[in-house]
């Protein structure tokens, strides 16, 4: 096992999907010769060529419309959005037809292919580089959305994206792509999609939290426990779409609070329909209503205001304690 | 010498072969076999018939919005002709004719239209996408099958249809532009029938013709009469002999007419006078090939007059499948079918849900009958 960043994990994860499957094509715009703008696709093209690693002319709509066809074909297709700011671009070509085209057949044809895309801010990048905007995904039947926190996570979840028979999307928290290092083994490892995991154990209090906020959520657990002595269990979504809610149930029906953490603007997002489950399935166990910390409604200011708009340690802390006051 | 021509082909052909009387210009006959002119002449008749039929159907109320195609028969027809059963075609949603010709039954499109999903259906031997809603959407579909099927080494090639209108989608562009970077085997067949709903062709663009545009992609473009079904098919075979070879895209525009409505909720009176559409009905794709087969000695006043009861009879048959089939479908929990290759814990949930409710409503409405 060797310890590695995101970015290299997400390369490893491609280069055995491909390795093991030739109907996995990559494709998008600088994804070959110059490896990808965050490097992810690095060295493919040497590897495998250009006949599976496809510099794209700039056209997002293009390049989604496109795997769409090679998917129907029975190609596995991955196609890198530069910035989740520019899939907007494309959305009417996973909206009208990546997610729906398996029912509008009648099963006849289904569409398995990723679009992978930076997600988040904390990387002081300019306007359409930092947005949060994974409800827009999670709202559309017939896709999946998946969110890793970690480098061992995102290698699995992309081999498990790449085997789907359905159209996934899957984020990639840039904030994340070289923050920190993990073992990531060398053999194939997958994670099923649909599936949240307990990233920390405890009693107390309940945090849910998915991509570049699992760390900060951690963080905050941690110091709860070191400077007030309490136990946050701690769920990391993984999949947003569709919602495991069994983990962060169970754990809120343990813990009687109930706090969720997410850098998408507030309002409709993520957190509203975590909520809306708490309610539904674990509202006699509340001891408290249940506490937001996300981005606001506001577009996500340039970066040096970024910081008062991301949810960070401390936000989730002071939450959290006064979730917890008598 | 700062400003100096840049040479490079900006010429674009006008095909025309069998005029509006059924005259041929020889030289440029395709030599088609008359069978198979016979069979295209049938396959003409019935798109006309069972437009005509559905749209009786629909103000009938026995089925709901529908796109009708007559008048477009040739460019439709003409251009799939040329491509073998195994090669894909990717339709926009006027493209009834071809997609009969290409194996879809009649009733699919009443069940379709009917308001049951199950029209949908796509046989399992069958390389046609359903059809697609989103105009222009679906061009770079075709692209991704031809970059599939290239990538494959098969000898297969891609066909998509779309209106005038398209060719101001953003799709259009990129679709064009990623075939001819990528020299798929993808024909682009644009149904220019002068309107889309209510915008004509003028205000699409200031260009002379759509096929221009092929030119600005590097890729060889061609305008045909549409109505003229030897040109169409003269047009596509060669697109498609050059894409099975590897030589990469064409675009064919066929200028033809709506002569119908954009669908059956939309009145063109507001839009165009009954003399402008008087113009294209003399344009007529079907009496004029119906003149040239007659001439030729392969048609006549009686073999028409036949042919017409058959296909009235075959028409009666698919809507008497359809509407026993209708009758059978209908469950509402069969909607949560086809969402994902294996139903989500949420939707099984949610389908029990419904499931829960309509055992409900149906034990009110059995109390209340009691």
């Amino acid at each position: 096992m060797a310890k590695i960043t995101m970015v290299e994990a997400l390369n490893l994860a491609l280069r055995q999907e491909m390795a093991r499957d030739d109907s996995v094509i990559v494709l998008g715009e600088d994804v070959g010769v110059d490896g990808g703008v965050f490097r992810v696709t690095d060295g493919l093209i040497d590897t495998f060529g250009e006949n599976r690693v496809l510099d794209t002319p700039l056209a997002e709509s293009g390049i989604v419309g496109m795997s769409i066809g090679m998917a129907v074909y029975g190609l596995r297709p991955v196609c890198e959005i530069q910035f989740s700011g520019f899939s907007y671009e494309n959305f009417h070509q996973i909206e009208s037809h990546a997610a729906r085209l398996r029912w509008r057949s009648r099963g006849r044809f289904t569409v398995p292919m990723v679009l992978r895309t930076p997600y988040g801010g904390g990387v002081r990048a300019l306007e359409h580089h930092s947005e949060s905007r994974e409800a827009f995904w999670a709202h559309m039947p017939g896709l999946k959305m998946v969110i890793p926190s970690g480098p061992r996570n995102a290698r699995a979840l992309l081999a498990s994206a790449i085997r789907d028979p359905d159209p996934v999307i899957f984020y990639e928290p840039k904030a994340l792509y070289r923050a920190f290092r993990e073992e990531v083994p060398e053999a194939e490892e997958t994670l099923p999609i649909g599936r949240s995991q307990i990233a920390r154990e405890g009693r107390d209090l309940t945090l849910i939290a998915y991509g570049a906020m699992l760390r900060p959520a951690l963080k905050a657990a941690e110091r709860l426990a070191e400077e007030d002595g309490l136990e946050a269990e701690v769920i990391d979504l993984l999949t947003i779409s569709p919602l495991d809610d069994s983990l962060f149930v169970a754990s809120v029906q343990k813990t009687g609070h109930a706090l969720l953490v997410h850098e998408a603007p507030r309002s409709f997002g993520p957190g509203a329909e975590i909520v809306a489950r708490l309610v539904q399935k674990a509202f006699y166990y509340l001891e408290k209503p249940v506490a937001r910390v996300t981005g606001f409604d506001v577009i996500i200011p340039f970066f040096s205001r970024e910081n008062s708009y991301l949810p960070g340690v401390e936000r989730i802390l002071r939450q959290a304690r006064a979730l917890l006051a008598a | 010498m700062p400003r100096t021509p840049i040479p490079f082909p900006c010429q674009i052909e006008h095909l025309s072969i069998l005029d509006e009387n059924g005259g041929l210009d020889a030289a440029l006959d395709p030599r088609i076999d008359p069978a198979e002119l016979l069979k295209l002449h049938r396959a003409m008749l019935l798109g006309r018939r069972f437009d005509e039929r559905m749209l009786g159907l629909q103000r009938q109320g026995r089925i709901g919005t529908f796109a009708p195609i007559t008048g477009q028969e040739a460019a439709q027809l003409g251009a799939v002709a040329a491509l073998r059963a195994s090669d894909w075609m990717v339709p926009s949603f006027r493209e009834t004719a071809a997609e009969i010709w290409r194996g879809k039954p009649m009733e699919n499109f009443i069940i379709f239209f009917g308001g049951f999903n199950e029209g949908g259906r796509i046989a399992p031997e069958s390389n046609d996408l359903p059809l697609s809603v989103p105009v222009g959407s679906q061009v770079p579909h075709a692209v991704g099958l031809a970059w599939a099927m290239k990538y494959r080494g098969s000898d297969q090639v891609a066909m998509t249809f779309f209106g005038d209108g398209a060719t101001s989608e953003g799709d259009f562009h990129e679709g064009l532009n990623l075939a001819a970077v990528f020299q798929v085997p993808v024909i682009f067949v644009c149904q220019n029938n002068q309107w889309a709903i209510s915008i004509p062709r003028a205000r699409q663009t200031r260009s002379e013709t759509l096929a221009q545009k092929a030119i600005a992609y590097g890729m060889p473009g061609i305008q045909v009469d549409g109505n003229d079904i030897l040109a169409v098919y003269a047009a596509a075979r060669e697109a498609v002999a050059r894409a099975r070879a590897g030589g990469g895209p064409t675009l064919i525009e066929c200028v033809t007419y709506r002569l119908s409505m954009h669908t059956t909720a939309d009145d063109p009176k507001r839009y165009r006078s009954d003399e402008d559409v008087a113009v294209w009905k003399k344009r007529d794709p079907i009496p004029r090939f119906q003149r040239y087969l007659t001439e030729k000695g392969l048609l006549s006043p009686e073999k028409i007059e036949t042919l017409e009861a058959e296909i009235k009879a075959e028409i009666q048959a698919a809507v008497d499948r359809a509407e026993q089939q209708m009758a059978q479908m209908g469950d509402p929990l069969e909607m949560f079918d086809h969402v994902y290759a294996e139903m989500t814990p949420d939707l099984q949930a949610q389908k029990a849900e419904l499931a829960q409710e309509l055992a409900a409503a149906r034990s009110e409405k059995e109390d209340s009958d009691g």
